[in-house]
């Protein structure tokens, strides 16, 4: 028996080397994130990081030595206290100072442990005197980032994983034909000055979320209801890569975080173009869209922002419900603006972070989408009146919702 | 004759005439149902434990395949996250845990000469509300939205989202919880009442040391992990907003019940693994336990300081800086009195003559590795570090260096040390072996890479990864499926023949002591193997180190 399932598993670990062998050598090291085979902590990118890795070297060096010395001792005894070279059990004295000496010793290598990691500690919760100010939120699953206080004041945008990544992900892309990035290509980073104290605040809006980035040497959780803080001041121009560590559901693995440290110059550049987009990009809420281009518009809303639940089909899945077909979706107008501004039994959260142009067009789409043909379109005014607590009536002909409708 | 499946001679060799029934057992399946007897319970305990080790194992095969490579090959990541969270659920409420019982029942009367458990029909009681416990607990697999998806710990408000399942899982920890509650309050009143005379508590073997203070660990804490799920399951039904923010709720507050809970849970289940390993390694390096003392105190401080270190799962969550500090230095304390442990297991084994047999194995190899675990542990426990290696696969490699190298290595050895004890045959000797050896080399290769990814900042619960992870993920994988093997090995190679009588009889009461007298010591090697199926109905006299039956 016993020898039969070594060699079965012998086979089986020839097979995987195989796959293993085809799957490496088109991936190399990603600066600002993982490096192929890495062993220690990222290459720190701020003084924190750097005394992370400083204090992990010294506790690492005391283990070390203490392993040399209990394990030396435990395999000596193991060789040379045996029977079957027949040493002869010997009872040890039991003296006091032993037990005392080895408690106390070990209790002094804690404290002087202690002391420098208070040190870091005591920094690393510092978070004053900051030249820049984001706010960081978690949904699920994406990071929305706005821009409190400092240069760019006022920016404000979501950061969203690629797509096309996500699309590999489901497809079981052979790790061969991954790009370098995967899993960690954003549309929108995080940008951020280099040699500037940027304080980070976190919150969430559903459910706990973490904001990580190895480099800087941060982790701060972001709790609905709550802010937390956390800062770092980025010491290199780069792109630097971290990932949620709380988990937060279905697509936990698929919100990662890019942070973009520019140059003040860079930096002021940057700002000032992302303003005049916005002022730009800024949807008068009182513009009367056509059918086609809030149709277009909403397509884009759908597949980055409901996609990842109601799938590209709209036909849900497990407790996600299905869009196509849906008797909210057909029925009145008002029905399922509700569902988007106020969420739905805990599973639909709220979606009032988003624009009123972009609910407008997003609500127009399902509804006309699929086998979905209700020829109803929803305009942003709408949504700035059911802001305001007025929602459409349910009129005669909107109401030709299946019985039921109010399920 | 208890672990026997097919008694053939219930009566055979028996030393001690008085200890013959006099009236029938119940037979078939009554004898389990039914079954009052300390050794017929702790059977079933450690039997079930197996299975749930099994079946844990199974959802554990399944996470590992998936990360094989990077990309959803086999699951979507609802599913996936399903099974992160049933594994530890299972592994530590159904697998670890009621093992652990098991060992109690079958060995705390045998070594402190009592003749069962202090509550016999409680005993029953707690043992078979674990099965219905157990199968709602799985059947979430089979409940719309399948099972659970949020973690072992349950976090809130991602438990808000879940669907039915979350609810039985509640229900079923509930139960779970309760029949801990019941199995604990037997071992103290067992243990505090029904010594034999002359067994006073410094005397006692460290076994039922470590399993009393546990058990106070248990009756403890267990409350509060039952307050923190109701609290979500009246969150989830009834309005209540004790976890909710948007009704004025906290979400960190449940984490800081369940950690009060679950940082002592840690310490229940590796106290147990070390009174077992206390009782091992002296047994095979033919002394007696060096420090017996400090080991009683040790245990004590381990247990009193793990009720004050909770938040250190935490630091992530932002505390204030007091807060960060105080749990740090609380954390690393914890290190002195384990550490005081391991020198006086090694002090031990020092100038001994050790023989190595599968336990002493098992022993010493949980004390390799354990150690390490301990290491990381203390790596860990500084805040400023624990930031970079919080969620990441890092505590994953920790907790398994001290789970499953740690108690399920001890359980091992306890298995190979008392197997002729419960079955009156002894195991094979070779199998034994292979079983450590495959288990030992498969545990490292899976668990030891997990360090470096944890280091390089993968997150753990994560049903896909950057491709930078893949080489470490896939040499993880295939330890864990060597690992999970190693155990289907021993359940069929060494459990079930053991079981079912094959393999040398034991002619004596005490397989494990050499010609002279030097070896395992204690009251159960003092009764025949197999252990009758009553024991000390009378109390026994003992001599002046209460390790040996003088009338």
């Amino acid at each position: 028996m016993s020898t039969k399932s070594t060699s079965l598993y012998q086979k089986a670990a020839a097979a995987l080397l195989a796959v293993y062998a085809g799957a490496a050598g088109a991936v190399t090291d990603l600066p600002g994130g993982p490096a192929v085979m890495q062993l220690n902590l990222d290459n720190p990118a701020t003084r924190i990081a750097s005394e992370q890795i400083w204090l992990h070297w010294v506790v690492m060096g005391i283990c070390a030595v203490i392993a040399v010395i209990v394990f030396g001792a435990m395999f000596y005894a193991i060789l040379k206290h045996r029977k079957s070279v027949g040493h002869q059990a010997q009872e040890l004295p039991e003296p006091l100072w032993v037990e005392i000496g080895w408690t106390l010793v070990p209790f002094l290598i804690v404290v002087g442990m202690a002391l420098p990691a208070t040190k870091v500690m005591v920094a690393m919760k510092d978070t004053t005197n900051s030249d820049l100010t984001v706010k960081v939120t978690g949904y699920q699953w994406k990071w929305g980032y706005d821009y409190l206080r400092g240069e760019g004041e006022g920016l404000k945008y979501i950061s969203t994983l690629d797509t096309a990544q996500r699309q590999m992900a489901d497809n079981g892309t052979p790790a061969a034909q991954l790009p370098n990035d995967y899993l960690l290509k954003v549309d929108n980073p995080l940008v951020v000055p280099v040699d500037k104290k940027i304080r980070i605040i976190t919150t969430a809006n559903d459910v706990i979320h973490s904001f990580m980035v190895p480099a800087f040497g941060i982790k701060q959780d972001a709790i609905p209801g709550f802010v937390r803080d956390t800062w770092f001041r980025a010491d290199k121009v780069g792109t630097y890569y971290g990932q949620c560590t709380e988990l937060c559901g279905k697509e936990h693995a698929f919100m990662p975080i890019v942070v973009k440290v520019l140059s003040q110059a860079d930096y002021s550049k940057w700002v000032v173009a992302e303003q005049k987009k916005a002022a730009a990009l800024a949807d008068d809420p009182n513009k009367v869209w056509a059918m086609p281009d809030l149709m277009v518009r909403g397509e884009k809303v759908y597949d980055s922002t409901c996609i990842a639940c109601h799938q590209a089909n709209g036909k849900g899945g497990g407790p996600i419900k299905p869009l196509d077909g849906s008797a909210k979706v057909l029925g009145c107008k008002a029905l399922q603006m509700h569902v988007v501004l106020e969420g739905q039994n805990g599973a639909m959260p709220s979606w009032k972070q988003l624009s009123d142009t972009d609910l407008a067009a997003v609500v127009t789409f399902t509804k006309n989408h699929w086998s979905n043909k209700t020829g109803q379109i929803v305009q942003p005014a709408e949504f700035v009146a059911a802001r305001a607590g007025k929602f459409p009536e349910c009129s005669g002909s909107d109401a030709a919702a299946p019985a039921g409708a109010t399920k | 004759m208890s672990a026997v499946l097919h008694p053939t001679d219930a009566h055979g060799h028996h030393n001690e005439g008085h200890h013959h029934d006099h009236h029938p057992k119940p037979a078939g399946w009554r004898r389990w149902v039914y079954a009052t007897n300390h050794k017929d319970i702790g059977t079933l305990y450690l039997l079930f434990s197996f299975c749930m080790l099994l079946v844990g194992g199974a959802l554990a095969m399944l996470i590992r395949a998936e990360l094989f490579q990077p990309g959803l090959q086999l699951m979507n990541p609802e599913m996936f996250n399903q099974l992160t969270t049933m594994h530890g659920l299972i592994m530590v409420f159904g697998a670890i845990m009621p093992a652990f019982v098991g060992v109690a029942n079958w060995m705390i009367p045998l070594q402190i000469g009592a003749s069962d458990m202090a509550f016999a029909r409680m005993n029953n009681f707690s043992f078979w509300i674990m099965i219905p416990a157990a199968i709602l607990l799985v059947s979430g697999f089979f409940m719309p939205g399948g099972a659970p998806a949020a973690g072992w710990t349950l976090y809130a408000p991602l438990t808000l989202q879940m669907g039915p399942s979350m609810d039985a899982g509640i229900f079923a920890m509930h139960l779970l919880g309760a029949s801990s509650i019941m199995g604990s309050i037997n071992i103290i009143v067992t243990i505090l009442n029904m010594r034999a005379p002359g067994m006073t508590l410094m005397k006692m073997p460290m076994f039922c040391w470590t399993w009393l203070i546990t058990a106070y660990l248990l009756i403890a804490t267990m409350p509060v992990l039952a307050g923190a799920i109701t609290m979500t399951l009246t969150d989830r039904h009834f309005g209540t907003t004790f976890f909710n923010p948007a009704g004025g709720g906290d979400p960190v507050m449940y984490q800081h019940i369940f950690w009060f809970f679950g940082h002592p849970e840690v310490y229940i289940m590796i106290l147990p693994a070390f009174g077992i390993v206390s009782q091992v390694i002296p047994a095979f390096s033919r002394k007696k336990l060096f420090g017996y003392a400090s080991m009683v105190y040790a245990t004590a401080s381990i247990a009193i300081l793990s009720m004050i270190v909770w938040a250190h799962h935490m630091f992530a969550t932002g505390m204030p800086v007091t807060g960060q500090l105080f749990f740090m230095y609380a954390t690393m304390l914890i290190s002195v009195p384990t550490g005081v442990k391991v020198f006086n297991w090694i002090a031990t084994m020092w100038k001994g003559s050790m023989t190595f047999e599968s336990a002493m194995l098992f022993a010493v190899g949980f004390l390799f590795v354990f150690t390490i675990g301990g290491f990381s542990g203390v790596i860990l426990a500084l805040s400023p570090i624990d930031i970079q290696l919080h969620g990441t696969y890092y505590v994953v490699a920790h907790f398994h260096y001290v789970l499953v190298a740690g108690s399920l290595f001890a359980l091992f050895a306890g298995f190979y040390y008392w197997c002729p004890k419960w079955t009156g045959v002894m195991y094979n000797e070779t199998r034994g072996k292979i079983h450590f050896w495959w288990s030992m080399i498969s545990f490292n290769v899976a668990f030891f890479p997990m360090h470096f990814l944890g280091l390089a900042g993968m997150p753990r619960r994560y049903a896909d990864y950057p491709v930078q992870f893949t080489d470490f993920n896939m040499l993880a994988s295939i330890g864990a499926f060597a690992f999970g093997l190693a155990q289907v090995y021993f359940f069929f190679c060494v459990v079930i023949p053991a079981m079912r009588g094959k393999g040398a009889p034991v002619k004596v009461n005490n397989p494990w002591q050499d010609p002279d007298g030097k070896g395992a010591e204690g009251l159960e090697w003092e009764v025949a193997c197999p252990a009758p199926f009553h024991t000390f109905e009378n109390p026994p006299k003992l001599d002046a180190t209460a390790t040996k039956i003088i009338a």
